[in-house]
């Protein structure tokens, strides 16, 4: 006969299976997390269904194409892969400057797929790479709510990470960028690295310096784990909370992730280089001294002598590392900090400085509309959870709370890295909802509340008498309790509502494909953007070279298969800034320009009919900037009135007749876009355009699409002499 | 002058406690300081003939030097796990502790020789 299962469970079918109540728990705990599972991966795909299965944005074009070429080409070619086809005529060696760890994992994948003989295509495993790892993601966050707190944690934290906003935007289907991929190597690295700081085994600090080696192959932000993870370090030892189970986990990953990272070509031997990772090496040398003291002091047991040694000691170590670091660092071998973190301490450095970091929208401020639309009621359980961690400090806990404070101070200098906190915040916010929910429900069943210093747990002959303690003193307790717990189940409930709801409207838009609602309300789809990448495909010579702004490169090479001028690698900023020059220059200098970079073809994208707003005429600020930044004969003031940026009768001369100007409004005076409106009336900016009378003398017009979103220039050879 | 020769009394003092107490040591703890010992000395050999030839290929010297350190790391872990005064990892048995050992040499090694170019 099967033991007696529990007061809530009877009522459940459970009974006919005759399982005991450990076994009924497991089977629950099994089932939510295959929910969740399924749940992470399935609310990724409604752009998948509502257009189609296709890689969205910009950055993603690059992946998928470096990964068709390791596919189809294998390892070794793509390891060192030249490419010719992009910065003509610099090339870029592609091998050597990529994060491979996002590649590698999708043909791996598709490998494997194709040795089971399912025959897909690897533009599909691209498009669900990411919320095949989403789902991964959740259960590595099952797992490290369990480390830190209990399994019911877990099982929220999972809940939460499957469905929160700040993760969705980066890993829906078809985004297939590096941040997919990370996120879960990321949480990965850090629950092995605190189940190695926890139980003090060699074997857990060599699968977490697995997992800092799979994070520095997929993404940049490694820096942040080489960094947040010494900090930790540091405070412990600062707190006085060290034991020999840190010292066993940190150095075993510091060396061994280190040595692997630096496989990695893109990374090289910035490790031991870079003023970035220099905390990470400080902090070595400081817990290898401090471990010593801490040996000899206990060889000793003697104060006095002690005391001298450690004079010596401490003043001769932070001597010796001062000074390495200061020669280090002025003569250079130590590089400082790169612009892109140091943006991140200082965030009016890239404004003044590197005008190209500035103008990426990703990296602007977070506003605290974004906070709200990505976390939702997670941004008031975080404090919550914060508390919580402070009444039960362990190692663990302190790692969490330290990532959760750093994680949600980047979040503020730039929105991209609203998704490093994110992992954080749930886990934070997990512990908030599992601890309050836990002692509700135990108040409603009768139990008294557990203390959370693990003292409450109490004999049965102590509850009895809290029991009837609790019942007496406050009379309306389970009363409160049940609708505080109704309260709670509400806000989780809106918390879904929402999460779906942004994910649907906001977060699913592939980006090359617009839609809108036509007049009748039927929904109208405007695929320019691909029907001008077929045409160069289809309708240049092979090794045409196309100019055009950064941000369409990858596109371009991916889908036009044609050779760009610059693309969004955006490594050499000179040669943005030549094309910069070129669209903001009068025509003739423009044909100067173009002709000593061997232009073919010019693209521009124009928003004026559909009203399109990101299109190149809003973009052109940032061209100046950027063109003006190392060309100095561009001046930002010649495009502006009074400050102002105009395209309308009153703008200035210069803006009337550069390059960009004349490309974007080609025969567009003639055309009516609005009813009611005269002629040339731009819908994007909501003027009529100045210079309707637009004469080209070194292009003609090659294409334009349908809804004249992109429109595609050829560049005149030069006329025969006379 | 009587600073100088309280502090040489104490290095003195020092060094005979530190003695006397490592003396007592058992002996497969002694064994393993020993390996520390010589993997720092090499390392050390190695950074004084990259000061005098030259750190032309990198990634070699840095294989080189971060080996040493490695196993030293390591076994210095090793020591603190199989230590008897250790309370906290009194219920690992040696035999675990030397086996992570092994492991992580392993891979150690594997990447090392990946790395030396």
């Amino acid at each position: 006969m099967a033991a007696k299962p529990d007061a809530t469970a009877s009522t459940f079918s459970l009974k006919t299976l005759k399982l005991k109540t450990k076994q009924q728990e497991i089977l629950i705990r099994v089932t939510i997390l295959c929910l969740v599972y399924i749940l992470a991966f399935v609310t990724r795909l409604f752009s998948v269904l509502r257009y189609e299965s296709m890689i969205h944005e910009f950055d993603p074009y690059f992946n998928y194409r470096t990964t068709l070429y390791l596919t189809e080409k294998g390892f070794y070619e793509f390891w060192n892969w030249f490419d010719s086809e992009s910065w003509y005529p610099l090339g870029r060696i592609i091998g050597g400057t990529l994060y491979p760890g996002l590649m590698v994992t999708a043909a791996l994948i598709y490998w494997i797929l194709k040795f089971l003989r399912f025959a897909v295509h690897i533009r599909e495993v691209c498009v669900l790479t990411a919320p095949f790892f989403a789902s991964n993601t959740t259960i590595v966050a099952y797992f490290f709510g369990k480390e830190l707190w209990d399994s019911g944690a877990g099982l929220v934290a999972a809940a939460l990470i499957a469905i929160c906003p700040g993760y969705i935007s980066r890993s829906v289907a078809g985004s297939y960028d590096n941040e997919g991929v990370a996120i879960f190597a990321l949480l990965l690295t850090f629950y092995l690295f605190v189940k190695a700081v926890n139980t003090g085994s060699l074997a857990w600090a060599l699968a977490s310096a697995f997992g800092y080696f799979y994070m520095v192959s997929a993404w940049g932000g490694y820096v942040f784990i080489i960094n947040l993870i010494p900090l930790y370090v540091l405070v412990l030892l600062i707190t006085g909370r060290y034991s020999m189970r840190l010292y066993v986990a940190y150095n075993c990953m510091y060396i061994v992730g280190m040595l692997l990272a630096m496989q990695i070509r893109f990374v090289g031997f910035q490790h031991v280089q870079s003023g970035e990772h220099m905390a990470a090496m400080g902090v070595f040398f400081l817990i290898q001294v401090f471990y010593f003291l801490v040996w000899v002091k206990h060889m000793i047991n003697d104060t006095k002598l002690f005391q001298a040694l450690l004079r010596i000691g401490v003043t001769s170590a932070v001597t010796v590392g001062a000074i390495a670091l200061g020669l280090g660092t002025a003569s250079g071998y130590i590089s400082p900090w790169t612009g892109r973190f140091y943006s991140l301490l200082d965030p009016t450095y890239a404004k003044d400085h590197i005008p190209i970091i500035a103008s990426v929208s990703e990296h602007q401020p977070t506003a605290w509309s974004s906070f709200m639309f990505d976390f939702h009621i997670l941004l008031f359980l975080f404090p919550a959870g914060l508390y919580f961690c402070f009444k039960r400090l362990s190692d663990a806990t302190i790692f969490i709370v330290m990532y959760g404070l750093t994680s949600m101070y980047f979040a503020g200098v730039m929105v991209r890295l609203i998704l490093v906190a994110t992992p954080a915040v749930c886990l934070i916010s997990a512990i908030a909802v599992s601890a309050t929910i836990k002692n509700l429900t135990q108040t409603l069943r009768g139990k008294p509340a557990q203390t959370l210093s693990a003292k409450g747990a109490g004999g049965t002959r102590g509850s009895s008498k809290q029991q009837a303690s609790v019942d007496q003193s406050i009379p309306l307790l389970k009363n409160g309790a049940s609708v505080l717990l109704l309260g709670a189940f509400y806000l989780l409930s809106r918390y879904a509502i929402h999460c779906t709801w942004v994910t649907s409207e906001a977060y699913s838009s592939p980006s090359i494909v617009l839609a809108a609602r036509g007049a009748h309300g039927q929904r109208v789809i405007f695929d320019d953007y691909r029907e001008a990448y077929f045409w160069l495909r289809q309708n240049t010579p092979s090794d045409a070279k196309i100019m055009s702004w950064w941000d369409y490169g990858y596109q371009i090479t991916a889908m036009g298969n044609r050779t760009v001028i610059v693309d969004n690698n955006t490594w050499n900023n000179t040669h943005i800034a030549t094309v910069g020059r070129a669209m903001s220059s009068y025509e003739d200098e423009a044909y100067e320009i173009m002709r000593s970079l061997d232009v073919d073809y010019v693209l521009v994208v124009f928003g004026g009919v559909t009203g399109y707003s990101s299109d190149d005429i809003n973009k052109f600020l940032w061209m100046v900037r950027i063109g003006g930044g190392v060309f100095p004969v561009i001046k930002e003031p010649d495009y502006l009135v009074n400050g102002e940026y105009r395209v309308d009768k009153g703008a200035a001369p210069k803006m009337l007749n550069c390059l960009m100007y004349k490309l974007c409004y080609y025969r567009f005076g003639e055309l009516t876009t609005e009813y009611g409106k005269p002629p040339g009336y731009d819908r994007a900016r909501g003027v009529e355009i100045g210079n309707k009378d637009v004469k080209l003398e070194y292009l003609e017009e090659a294409f334009t699409t349908s809804n004249w979103i992109v429109r595609i220039y050829k560049v005149k050879p030069p006329t025969n002499r006379w | 002058m009587v600073k100088s020769a309280t502090t040489k009394d104490d290095a003195h003092a020092l060094f005979h406690s530190l003695r006397s107490a490592y003396s007592a040591t058992p002996t497969n703890l002694k064994i393993i300081d020993l390996y520390v010992v010589f993997a720092v000395f090499t390392a050390l050999i190695q950074v004084v003939y990259m000061a005098i030839v030259g750190s032309f290929p990198f990634n070699s010297f840095l294989s080189g030097v971060l080996s040493c350190v490695g196993t030293a790391v390591l076994a210095v872990c090793l020591r603190i796990q199989v230590n008897k005064e250790n309370k906290e990892f009194k219920d690992l048995p040696p035999e675990r502790a030397f086996a992570d050992f092994v492991l992580c040499n392993l891979v150690l090694h594997l990447v090392i020789i990946n790395f030396l170019g």
